[in-house]
């Protein structure tokens, strides 16, 4: 077995590749599968390197073609087959494409210290979501606010909250998806407000290039009404906010 | 302190004293010249709040003296640490290479000592002539500090000459005093540590101050909210770090090795050196994940421009670099058992190990937010890949550290029984209750793992401890059942020291500068969240410099800095061994 390890290895090398760019749906983006199969090589690499056997079994046909103890044709091919393969990935990397270039953009800009929210300054540290009671009220305060997402956010963020409205396909990036795990579930509500609350314009510089479409809801909705959207889209996504043990935030105003 | 120990004394106990005066007189001309200079230029130069030097901005002049007086000072304070432990352990195990190595390693001390001290006065110097409003109004806040710090400098460099002066007087039965000068040595180093960590805890999570920055309350500035987390992981990493360059140092002599007897005497140490260190380094992540739980509660705004804002990238770049160091740290150890007779009955656990720590290393690397063309995205429906996101969230990232961390424990703990064979009569079921122990964490780890991505954020991170304190358990029953299980083991043969491939002094110099520029790069983070802030919150850089950086020149300078600090630490190896071959 040890004897072929060169040919396991490419073996294995060339299977991961093909997993990876044909089981995974949607495919892989470039820069993952790249990463990925950098990973790959370097952990087959070292694995070969960590034992002599291996490491002298993994070389010796390099060694047969290079020192010429193989066929000729198969020294030729090899030469041959080297350049051509870094000549045909030379060619993909540098042929021009039609696709628009990556925006590399961050997940959650920062939220600031503080808002202006109709002419009122909100801090965001320590802010809660005043609706947010233990009562029998809740129930209605969520039906309240799902009324107002499908008057004002389905459209964009969808039937389902993943981001998939009627909308949604025209906006670059396109809205949020409150069924990710990493969206909603990550956030306090105070940063979920103040999001809604002043939409793409309020976004920080540091999250640039955004180019986010969100419109700054405070100009349509009252406070309340901003609050039980919050309340209905955590509901709504089976999402629970992110919160801290009480007393232990001593954050900055 | 000078450039290198001077001549070991004849008689011992005044020899020793009048060298640490000596030591002591030239920390003493040093900080007059720190201090004669600095008013200098400040009498000299007009005011101003802040201040350039020679067209190299104040920041980065200061970032890059910082960083390398911070490096060299993780080594002073690491190395100490590291000869005590293999001190001790040559004294509890009556083996005289210890003590041998503990010398040798604490012999590279004296020029990095001079390093350090000169590095840091460098740095005190520009920060009084760069940021003189700042440093005036940090120096108002923690005075009583200084103090305490110029003296523990003191009490630091009294103590590192005698413990050096007096090795080979104060061994035998005197030998516990020289372990306790070596404690000693520890002792103020570490306070050293956490009296400078206040001052930059502070200005990222500031607290005894009131509205108008002024100090209510020493004791709170001091201990605020990330300072505990700051000196615990500082001090895991100084031993990793300590015991990585050690270990370099070690790989280095190895390569320039004229003889067997040599390079079995470098194989030993490099291997003593990268276990202290990657004993160290297992832990860290739980420090880390501690301070970046403390940074969040303390400012959910520095929290997110950490993890999920401008610096996230930054955390790929990590990921990879940790990757690399738990594949180092196996390769390394699998290499190594090439040279102990019978370890190849473990060579078949190193595929699965391969495997997991492949997988656990895609996971960790795996970036939250994608790189993207236009096409991809509305493949992707989004930034977000729907099965890749997954483990772009930390409950997959602590899971895979998790796993990782076992499975690194696992190959030390075969590389430890490489060549012996249990006798004990127990032994089936002593192995079996090992196995079943890191299966029992495999799963805790796991099952928290999944089961994290169904409960909220603040159920999810105590999660985590159930984690990392299930890892921890099944190191502890393993490390507790192998003592007695290989006592009077069977021996199949005695390590062949020094035959070891090339190949695996490499990976002990990777681990040092993988190390490095680890420290090089959190640090970058850890300081640069503050942003636009001295003190974050309350006193705003207004100087020209107050900008995020990309990270593409953030790295640049990281790395230009860790290229910096190796040709240094190059420096103090040439010189260790010309002594070496002086004597």
């Amino acid at each position: 077995m040890i004897r072929w390890t060169f040919f396991i290895a490419l073996g294995l090398w060339l299977l991961v590749l093909v997993g990876l760019k044909l089981l995974i749906a949607p495919p892989i983006p470039a820069s993952v599968l790249t990463l990925y199969l950098v990973m790959t090589t370097v952990a087959i690499v070292l694995f070969v390197m960590a034992n002599e056997d291996r490491w002298r079994a993994f070389q010796a046909p390099l060694r047969a073609v290079f020192e010429g103890r193989v066929p000729r044709f198969v020294q030729a091919a090899v030469l041959i087959a080297l350049p051509v393969l870094v000549m045909g990935a030379a060619y993909l990397r540098l042929a021009p494409t039609h696709d628009a270039p990556f925006e590399p953009r961050v997940v959650h800009p920062e939220p600031p210290s503080g808002f202006n929210l109709k002419g009122k300054r909100i801090s965001v540290s320590g802010l809660k979501n005043p609706l947010r009671t233990d009562g029998p009220e809740l129930a209605a305060r969520i039906a309240e606010g799902k009324n107002i997402y499908y008057r004002n956010c389905f459209f964009c963020h969808g039937d389902s909250l993943a981001g998939d409205g009627h909308f949604a396909g025209v906006f670059r990036p396109i809205p949020a998806n409150f069924r990710d795990v990493g969206t909603l579930s990550m956030l306090q509500e105070s940063y979920v407000f103040w999001r809604v609350a002043t939409g793409g314009s309020g976004l920080p510089k540091g999250a640039t290039p955004w180019n986010s479409a969100m419109p700054v809801w405070q100009d349509f909705l009252s406070e309340d009404e901003i609050w039980k959207v919050v309340l209905y889209i955590y509901a709504g996504s089976g999402s629970t906010p992110r919160t801290w043990e009480e007393g232990t935030h001593a954050g900055h105003q | 302190m000078s450039a290198r120990w001077p001549e070991r004394p004849a008689t011992p106990t005044a020899r020793a004293l009048s060298q640490t005066y000596k030591g002591v007189l030239k920390v003493s001309l040093l900080l007059v010249a720190t201090y004669v200079v600095a008013q200098a230029l400040s009498g000299f130069l007009p005011a101003a709040g802040y201040r350039d030097l020679l067209g190299l901005s104040n920041r980065t002049a200061v970032w890059i003296v910082a960083e390398l007086h911070l490096m060299f000072a993780a080594f002073v304070l690491g190395v100490p640490i590291f000869a005590l432990i293999t001190e001790v352990v040559g004294v509890a195990t009556k083996d005289r290479r210890y003590d041998d190595l503990a010398r040798e390693f604490t012999k590279l001390l004296a020029m990095a000592y001079t390093l350090t001290a000169v590095l840091g006065c460098t740095l005190l110097v520009l920060f009084v002539v760069l940021y003189p409003k700042f440093t005036a109004y940090m120096h108002g806040l923690f005075k009583p500090t200084w103090a305490l710090y110029l003296t523990l400098i003191f009490a630091e460099v009294i103590f590192a000459y005698l413990y050096w002066y007096t090795w080979d007087h104060l061994q035998g039965a005197r030998k516990r005093w020289h372990i306790a000068l070596g404690v000693m040595v520890n002792l103020w180093g570490t306070a050293l540590l956490f009296i400078a960590d206040a001052w930059v805890t502070f200005m990222m999570s500031p607290a005894g101050i009131d509205e108008a920055g002024n100090l209510t309350s020493l004791w709170a500035a001091v201990a605020n909210l990330t300072w505990m987390p700051i000196n615990i992981h500082r001090l895991l990493a100084n031993v990793a770090f300590g015991g990585a360059i050690a270990a370099a140092y070690a790989a280095f002599r190895f390569l320039a090795a004229r003889d067997d007897a040599e390079r079995a005497r470098f194989d030993w140490m490099g291997y003593v050196g990268s276990f202290i260190a990657i004993g160290a380094f297992i832990p860290l992540p739980f420090a880390g994940y501690w301070l970046g739980r403390e940074i969040y509660q303390f400012s959910e705004q520095m929290g997110v421009s950490m993890m999920g804002g401008g610096f996230s990238w930054l955390w790929i770049l990590q990921a990879m670099l940790i990757g690399s160091l738990f594949f180092a740290a196996n390769v390394y150890l699998w290499l190594g058992m090439g040279r102990i007779p019978g370890a190849e009955r473990y060579t078949k656990f190193q595929v699965p190990m391969m495997l997991i720590l492949t997988l656990g290393f895609l996971v960790w690397a795996t970036p939250r937010s994608i790189i993207a063309t236009g096409s991809e995205m509305v493949a992707m429906g989004g930034s977000h890949h729907p099965f890749l996101g997954l483990f772009g969230v930390m409950a997959a990232k602590n899971t895979a550290v998790n796993v990782m961390i076992l499975t690194t424990f696992f190959s030390f703990m075969l590389y430890r029984r490489g060549n012996r064979v249990a006798v004990v009569p127990w032994a089936a079921a002593g192995k079996a209750v090992q196995a079943l122990a890191i299966a029992a964490a495999a799963v805790v780890v796991v099952g928290y793992g999944v089961y994290s991505y169904y409960v909220p954020s603040i159920v999810r991170i105590g999660y985590s401890v159930y984690q990392v304190t299930a890892v921890l358990a099944a190191m502890v029953v393993f490390v507790a059942i192998d003592i007695p299980l290989l006592k009077g083991a069977r021996e199949i043969g005695p390590i062949a020291w020094g035959r070891i491939p090339a190949r695996a002094q490499y990976a002990l110099v990777f681990l040092a500068v993988t190390f490095t520029w680890l420290m090089g790069l959190m640090g970058y983070i850890r300081s640069g969240i503050r942003q636009h802030w001295h003190v974050y919150g309350r006193v705003a850089d207004e100087s020209a410099n107050a900008y995020t950086m990309t990270h593409g020149d953030a790295t640049l300078i990281v790395s230009g800095i860790v290229v910096a600090f190796f040709l240094l630490v190059a420096a103090v190896f040439f010189m260790a061994m010309r002594e070496e071959r002086k004597a």
